[in-house]
């Protein structure tokens, strides 16, 4: 390693998909901060964000859930969301806290805790962009063939149209290590969310197209930015050509040489033949 | 459909609520041409809309299209009036359990029902427990038998789940209770 940095204290929401069924997610997020000097404080005592049930029903209840969160910021420390969906609820009840004082005042009553409707909500992109990835020392990612997908992350309701763009960033950052991006025309299909598990007859076509898009765009494996759309593009899909899925935050730590091989036991389409003839593991 | 039966305040209340002016949509259809579940919609989401104007609640509430639509946000990137669809969606399904409509999508709503219980009793998600319940509810013990078990052999499925401590603030936030909507999930099944 380079001459000791600053380390940089960042808190984290993980999220109850990160915290469970994606935990190779979080510990490879974890893993590659760490080796880049982003020390991750998890936000004590965090709560689930309401997911997509609460401002299904309730909006208020969704607000609530998503506020209690943001009350356990420590003070001026930004906020580091690993799940897209979560991002999405945690910001957009700081804009509403923003410009709705009354309901601030009362969360804040209620917590007993205060909270900075100004603080900084980001996500894993924003903060991968203030890293120089080609400083990090590592065996690269020897020209992975991959498609990028971000679901649903790039869309985003009216109100939040100033947010920053993700756009491209994945292409971008994994280029840098090696892998080559292959444009294609699914990047930015939903994945099927939670209709998965209520309605797997209308998810599974739709998981199968993105699937045999990437097939045919001549992918070695899809590289997904969101947990939620991992699994459902490991669990519906029917089709027999398997394409392994990796979370982008595994991409990264392959590329600085940092992996736990109790990482891709846990994927339901098997990474490790395609990542042993990349020679990224080895076992 | 009966057209004679129309509430005219429905409109100004679903604006009032979701915060989104559906009187400027232009009828363009680009929203239902973008939406990747319009197949599982009935009627597209501009019909909604329009039901909505015209104060035809009942068709309105009881479509599957509010319940189908999983407020992914693809239609407003491509909606030329910067309608907020997924929240117009969100505040016509809160409408629909508190006005009794008939629910078009009654497995869609249970699995809400089994999240939010789930966030009730622990402050956070426990997935197994909720496919459980879930495929209890919906008497479907045998389908996805196989996803669900590929997801234990990969230890995706804590079997227990993790819970917050200050589950009080989680109670708070449930028990506020200004949506009827909530309170009516609630009677219904013993949870959330
Ligand atoms: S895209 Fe917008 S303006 Fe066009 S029909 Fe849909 S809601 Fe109306
Ligand atoms: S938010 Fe709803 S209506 Fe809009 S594209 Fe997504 S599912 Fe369709």
């Amino acid at each position: 390693m380079n001459a000791p940095k600053n380390r940089v204290d960042i808190a984290y929401y993980p999220g109850c998909s990160l915290a469970t069924t994606a935990k190779e997610n979080n510990r490879s997020l974890i893993r590659f901060c760490n080796r880049v000097e982003i020390n991750l404080v998890e936000l004590p005592d965090w709560n689930c964000c309401g997911s997509s049930s609460a401002h299904s029903i309730d909006s208020d209840l969704a607000l609530d859930l998503a506020a209690r969160n943001l009350s356990l910021v420590p003070k001026g420390m930004s906020l580091l969301v690993a799940c897209p969906n979560c991002l999405l609820r945690l910001n957009g009840a700081r804009l509403h806290l923003k410009n709705d004082p009354e309901a601030l005042k009362r969360l804040e009553a209620e917590f007993g805790r205060s909270i900075d409707a100004d603080m900084k909500i980001l996500h894993f992109f924003e903060l991968l962009a203030t890293v120089d990835l080609k400083s990090l020392e590592g065996p690269g990612l020897k020209g992975l063939r991959f498609v990028p997908y971000y679901g649903c992350m790039m869309a985003r309701p009216p109100g939040m149209m100033d947010e920053r763009p993700e756009q491209g960033q994945m292409e971008a950052a994994l280029k840098s290590l090696g892998a080559e991006p292959i444009r294609w025309g699914y990047a930015s299909r939903c994945c099927g969310t939670f209709l998965s598990v209520a309605r797997p007859d209308v998810v599974t076509p739709m998981v199968d197209d993105i699937i045999k898009g990437a097939v045919k765009a001549g992918a070695e494996c899809i590289i997904t930015a969101c947990a939620m759309c991992h699994m459902n593009l490991e669990v519906r899909h029917t089709i027999s050509k398997k394409v392994p899925i990796l979370h982008f935050s595994e991409a990264l730590s392959l590329a600085i040489g940092e992996s736990d091989k109790d990482w891709f036991t846990r994927h339901l389409i098997d990474p490790r033949p395609l990542l042993r003839s990349k020679r990224l593991i080895s076992q | 459909m009966n057209v004679t039966r129309r509430d005219s305040d429905f409109g100004k209340k679903v604006i009032e609520r979701s915060g989104t002016d559906i009187n400027r949509c232009l009828h363009c259809r680009c929203c239902g041409g973008g939406c990747p579940f319009i197949a599982a919609m009935d009627p597209p989401p501009n019909n909604i809309i329009r039901l909505v104007q015209l104060g035809m609640k009942k068709q309105a509430l009881e479509s599957s299209t509010i319940w189908s639509c999983v407020g992914c946000h693809t239609c407003s990137i491509q909606c030329p009036m910067a309608i907020d669809i997924a929240a117009f969606m969100d505040v016509l399904r809160g409408l629909a359990i508190e006005e009794g409509a008939k629910i078009a999508e009654p497995d869609i709503l249970g699995f809400h029902q089994e999240v939010l219980g789930s966030i009730r009793r622990y402050g956070r998600t426990h997935k197994l427990e909720i496919m459980l319940r879930y495929k209890l509810k919906t008497r479907d013990f045998f389908g996805d038998m196989n996803v669900g078990l590929k997801m234990l052999a990969r230890r995706k499925l804590d079997l227990l789940p993790s819970k917050v401590k200050a589950m009080a603030e989680i109670r708070k936030a449930f028990e506020r209770g200004k949506s009827r909507a909530l309170q009516i999930v609630a009677e219904k099944g013993e949870n959330p």
